[in-house]
């Protein structure tokens, strides 16, 4: 402690250079651990090949490592000025996407930048935890008592909710939902407020259901469902649950599950993915997997309650949150549990644009931990 | 300090909700933890054997058709090999490219090329497409010596229907083509890749027999259904194989003594009903069916007046003619209103209602017996005969014999001729005429009949017996009809009767004076009996007929009468039937006797007593 400080005084790159150091390699390993183990499933998925998914995706998440490295190293001053443009832009992006968006499989609208193929509901979470960490971090809890206090995070969360809705993608929209909620619970909302909110969501869940998308409709009765429509819709969940029940205790053996290697999997690349690790390593190896996630999360979650400043709280929260939300809906989905939705797992599954967002979100939790003794309003000097 | 005052009650509550939300958190992924456990360890098992029939695909494979034969083992249908060349779309680049290129070392026609373009746009890109079939050892050697440039071209077996004596028996066995809805709807099996359906003759209504059993052959496949290698083949059971009554030989004889008359002749085996020959002409090719017939050969069989794709055997419907005489007077004789001995007066004409029909011979044939009528083929003695005891009797004899009646023969499109009654006319809303009754007696006016019909009319008066005609004699190794000759019923008609009709007929061929002396049999010690017809399909008018100048050969083809011609042999132990009709022949005493006389040589010649040392076939499997 007493070279760092010494360092830190000395020289703006020593600073950096220190920063660096305090970056928390513990999780950094395990990151790379999970980043692992989706590479050596996209090995398997591309039919015992790096190509054509395991070696894009190992490029992909070395440049991620890098940003990740940078984004921490932001002070949480910078980044609480950064949100409301990044907020901006993101809900900018939103209604580009709506204007000019791509409407893939189901309604996963997405946009082409710069060759990047790019989903702005992504983006929009990491915006909304950022904007919220920000506001609430300036107000007094004391004060939030007065539900007033409430209407200008409320806006925020809701603003993007309505644009994920109307491109339309339900499942999104419930996730940017209940993120932005936990914010609320956790930032000190009253628990009466949370009752008052709490009270109409079913007669609400009712109207939401009888305004949904036919298809929206048709993958819940799906769900349901499934041997109604073995080959069409239902095929997916069926599929997805026998490749993991072949796989049994022990699995079948690396590159030898025959539902994944034969190509029974649909997205086995992507949001099935998980599927594809169940059958060939088995429940071992699957609930291996879902350990390290778990790290992960608490991992950010810890870092969370080891801020000291409010605005790191609320974000490595947030981040956490959001890579909860990730991993539980992946899950249950290629379980059979919730219907099916493009939730792809976090750090494994096969994409550009998710893995970068999600690089991008472990540099803010990471900024989190480097500036953890910092103080709210404490804008002048490093505490010791 | 105060800003400490804020932060330590917010860190409070933070930490204690943010525990709360982590706790949640376990506890999803708890659950989420225990369900997997449910799904891989619980219900394992039952999940890995939905895995493995994922895995594994069951298919089907077609069995290969029965094949037919005639009776002495010659091949009537049978599987060809089919070599042919196949591209694989996938494992190409260019597939256009790689046709262009093929089709420069194996010239491809027109048909080839827009059935391979609309192949390529419909199958996936594993599926193999048909480039050429039927190969020959030379195309073979070329593709394999090209083989370097044809990328996703290989060469394999396939099998077709073939029949090798093509037109000769393509009325009998029929032919086959790909399976149409219908048969797509009444059975899984024909949806196969290389199944056919019978279409005509043996082909359909064997179909059941010949197709088999389809085998089975397990596959692992990926989702898309692309098979990457085979783990279990069962070959399915080949169709039965049927060995026909037919005597290929014998069928092609006859056929050359036809030549190119629009004609029909079915030998039968007066014993027993086994049909030696069926004979229809002119013929076509029952390969055609397969391919697929292009519109000029349907426009050139449609517009053929001979009728080429009609078994005129079963399906030609003709006036008897005079061969109907011997059911009239047979009718007579089982009535009781005639003896053998009654006589009745010929002045070359029968007055009736004042109309005039007149006897084939203009001078009249005085008072005649039954068995002169016959000889000499008296129209008058008919026409009073059939006067004297009506319809309903002759047409009793007639039905009794099979004519007019549809004949239950392992043939499709098998029409049924007509035995006219005062009750058929007005079912039909006409009125009967005397006259009608008259015309009928000698087998004209309504009365109509299939030369199958005829066969089978004449070998039940050889031998007495009911005899039904049939064309399947074996399948695989059971035999299928009763070469017992004792197996048919006797038919309720006195044998003394019979004798009459028989001696009758024997004198229309052997008698001095008889009707068709052109039909008597050139060996010796053996005679044959028969009966000549000739039925007109144009009425003569009276003036026409007395103005002395008339002569049907200066009639235009289609309007001339039809030569008919029914008999047996040998006459003292009859064992061939046979009739023949030659459409527009004129006179069957001239046209179609002396045809029948060299058929029946023929099959006489070809009688197996007479080649016990001819190796493939035995004493047992003949007699």
């Amino acid at each position: 402690m007493r070279f760092q400080k010494r360092l830190w005084r000395a020289e703006p790159s020593f600073r950096l250079l220190s920063k660096l150091l305090r970056i928390n390699w513990l999780y950094v390993l395990l990151i790379c651990a999970l980043a692992a183990v989706g590479y050596v499933a996209l090995y398997s998925a591309g039919g015992g090949s790096a190509r054509p998914f395991a070696a894009p995706m190992a490029l992909r998440f070395g440049f991620g490592l890098i940003m990740m490295a940078v984004v921490a190293l932001i002070s949480p001053r910078v980044l609480k000025l950064a949100s409301v443009p990044i907020y901006l832009g993101a809900v900018a992006l939103l209604v580009l996407v709506l204007r000019i968006g791509h409407v893939g499989k189901g309604a996963e609208r997405w946009i082409v930048l710069g060759g990047l193929q790019f989903q702005p509901s992504e983006t929009a979470k990491i915006a909304l935890v950022l904007a919220l960490a920000a506001w609430f971090s300036r107000v007094d809890p004391a004060k939030l008592g007065n539900p007033l206090r409430l209407a200008v995070p409320a806006l925020l969360v809701l603003i993007p909710v309505v644009l994920v809705l109307k491109e339309p993608n339900l499942g999104t929209a419930v996730i940017i939902g209940v993120l932005g909620a936990t914010l609320f619970f956790v930032a000190g909302m009253r628990l009466w407020q949370i009752a008052v909110l709490v009270a109409p969501v079913p007669f609400l869940g009712s109207f939401v259901y009888a305004h949904l998308h036919d298809y929206q409709k048709a993958r819940i009765d799906t769900f349901m469902h499934p041997e109604h429509d073995p080959l069409g819709a239902g095929y997916n969940i069926i599929q997805s649950k026998i490749a993991l029940g072949s796989g049994g205790m022990w699995g079948e053996g690396y590159l030898h599950g025959t539902q994944g290697q034969l190509n029974f999997l649909p997205e086995k690349q992507t949001d099935f993915i998980f599927t594809m690790i169940g059958e060939e390593w088995g429940y071992v190896g699957a609930i291996a997997v879902m350990i390290l996630l778990g790290l992960m999360i608490t991992g950010g979650m810890m870092i969370a309650m080891m801020s000291r400043n409010q605005f790191g709280r609320l974000l490595a929260l947030g981040i956490s949150v959001d890579l909860f939300l990730y991993c539980a809906v992946n899950l249950s989905m290629v379980m059979g549990v919730i219907p099916v939705g493009g939730v792809p797992l976090p750090l494994i599954s096969y994409g550009g644009s998710a893995m970068l967002t999600m690089m991008f979100g472990f540099g803010l939790l990471l900024s989190t931990w480097v500036h953890r003794n910092e103080r709210d309003g404490d804008e002048a000097a490093p505490t010791p | 300090m105060p800003r400490k005052d804020v932060v330590v009650p917010t860190r409070g509550v933070f930490t204690r909700r943010a525990l709360f939300v982590l706790a949640a958190q376990a506890g999803v992924l708890g659950l989420l933890g225990r369900r997997l456990y449910d799904l891989q360890v619980v219900d394992g098992g039952h999940l890995k054997a939905l895995a493995e029939r994922n895995r594994v695909s069951r298919r089907m494979l077609a069995p290969p058709r029965g094949i037919i034969t005639d009776r002495f083992g010659v091949q009537l249908a049978e599987n060809k090999v089919n070599w042919r060349a196949l591209l694989l779309p996938e494992e190409t680049t260019d597939p256009a490219a790689v046709i262009r290129k093929f089709g420069q070392i194996i010239p491809l026609d027109e048909r080839d090329q827009a059935r391979i373009e609309r192949d390529m746009r419909h199958v996936r890109k594993f599926v193999p497409v048909a480039l050429k079939d039927f190969l020959s050892w030379d195309d073979m050697a070329r593709i394999e010596l090209n083989a370097p440039g044809l990328p996703g071209v290989f060469v394999d077996v396939g099998s077709t229907r073939a029949y090798p004596l093509g037109p000769q028996l393509a009325h009998v066995v029929g032919y086959v083509a790909p399976p149409n809805e219908k048969d797509l709807a009444a059975s899984a099996m024909m949806a196969l890749p290389g199944m056919r359906a019978g279409r005509a003759g043996i082909e359909q209504t064997q179909d059941a027999l010949l197709r088999g059993e389809p085998g089975s052959v397990e596959m692992e496949v990926n989702s898309r259904g692309r098979v990457l290698g085979e783990i279990n083949r069962q070959e399915g059971r080949q169709g039965d194989e049927l060995s026909l009554t037919i005597d290929a030989g014998l069928q092609q004889m006859v056929l050359g003594r036809i030549a190119d008359q629009a004609a029909s002749a079915v030998v039968m085996d007066c014993r027993n009903g086994e049909v030696l020959a069926m004979v229809s002409t002119p013929s076509f090719d029952p390969t055609l069916f397969d391919s697929g017939v292009s519109r000029e050969q349907w426009t050139e069989w449609a517009n053929d007046v001979r009728t080429p794709l009609i078994n005129k055997a079963v399906a030609g419907v003709y006036p008897p003619g005079s061969t109907f005489k011997p059911a009239v007077a047979l009718a007579g004789l089982k009535s009781g209103m005639v003896t053998p001995e009654d006589r009745f007066n010929c002045p070359g004409y029968y007055d009736m209602g004042g109309v005039r029909f007149h006897c084939w011979s203009k001078y009249g044939h005085g008072n005649l017996t039954m068995r002169q009528a016959l000889k000499y083929s008296c129209d008058v003695y008919f026409y009073q005969l059939a006067r004297k005891i009506g319809m309903d009797p002759i047409k009793a004899m007639g039905n009794g014999f099979g004519l007019g009646t549809k004949l239950d023969i392992e043939l499709t499109h098998v029409r049924s001729g007509v035995i006219p009654t005062p009750e058929w006319r007005r079912t039909h809303g006409h009125h009967w005429n005397g006259g009608d009754t008259v015309n009928a007696g000698i087998g004209q006016g309504f009365v109509q009949v299939t030369p199958l019909e005829l066969a089978t009319y004449v070998s039940r008066i050889a031998s007495g017996r009911n005899v039904e005609p049939h064309l399947v004699r074996r399948v695989n190794d059971r035999f299928s009809d009763q070469t017992d000759v004792t197996a048919a019923p006797a038919l309720e008609i006195e044998p003394a009767h019979l004798d009459v009709i028989r001696g009758g007929m024997f004198d229309v061929v052997n008698a001095p004076h008889g009707t068709a002396p052109k039909a008597r049999l050139d060996i010796p010690g053996v005679q044959m009996a028969g009966k000549t017809g000739s039925a007109q399909v144009r009425h003569i008018s009276r003036a026409l007929r007395e103005s002395g100048h008339f002569n049907s050969m200066s009639l235009p083809w289609e309007e001339r009468p039809h030569a008919l011609f029914i008999c047996f042999a040998p006459f003292d132990a009859p064992r061939y039937a046979l009739a023949v009709v030659i459409e527009h022949g004129n006179a069957g005493a001239d046209a179609a006797a002396p045809l029948a006389r060299d058929i029946m040589t023929d099959t006489l010649n070809r009688d197996p007593v007479n080649h016990l040392h001819d190796p493939g076939q035995t004493v047992a499997e003949n007699f």
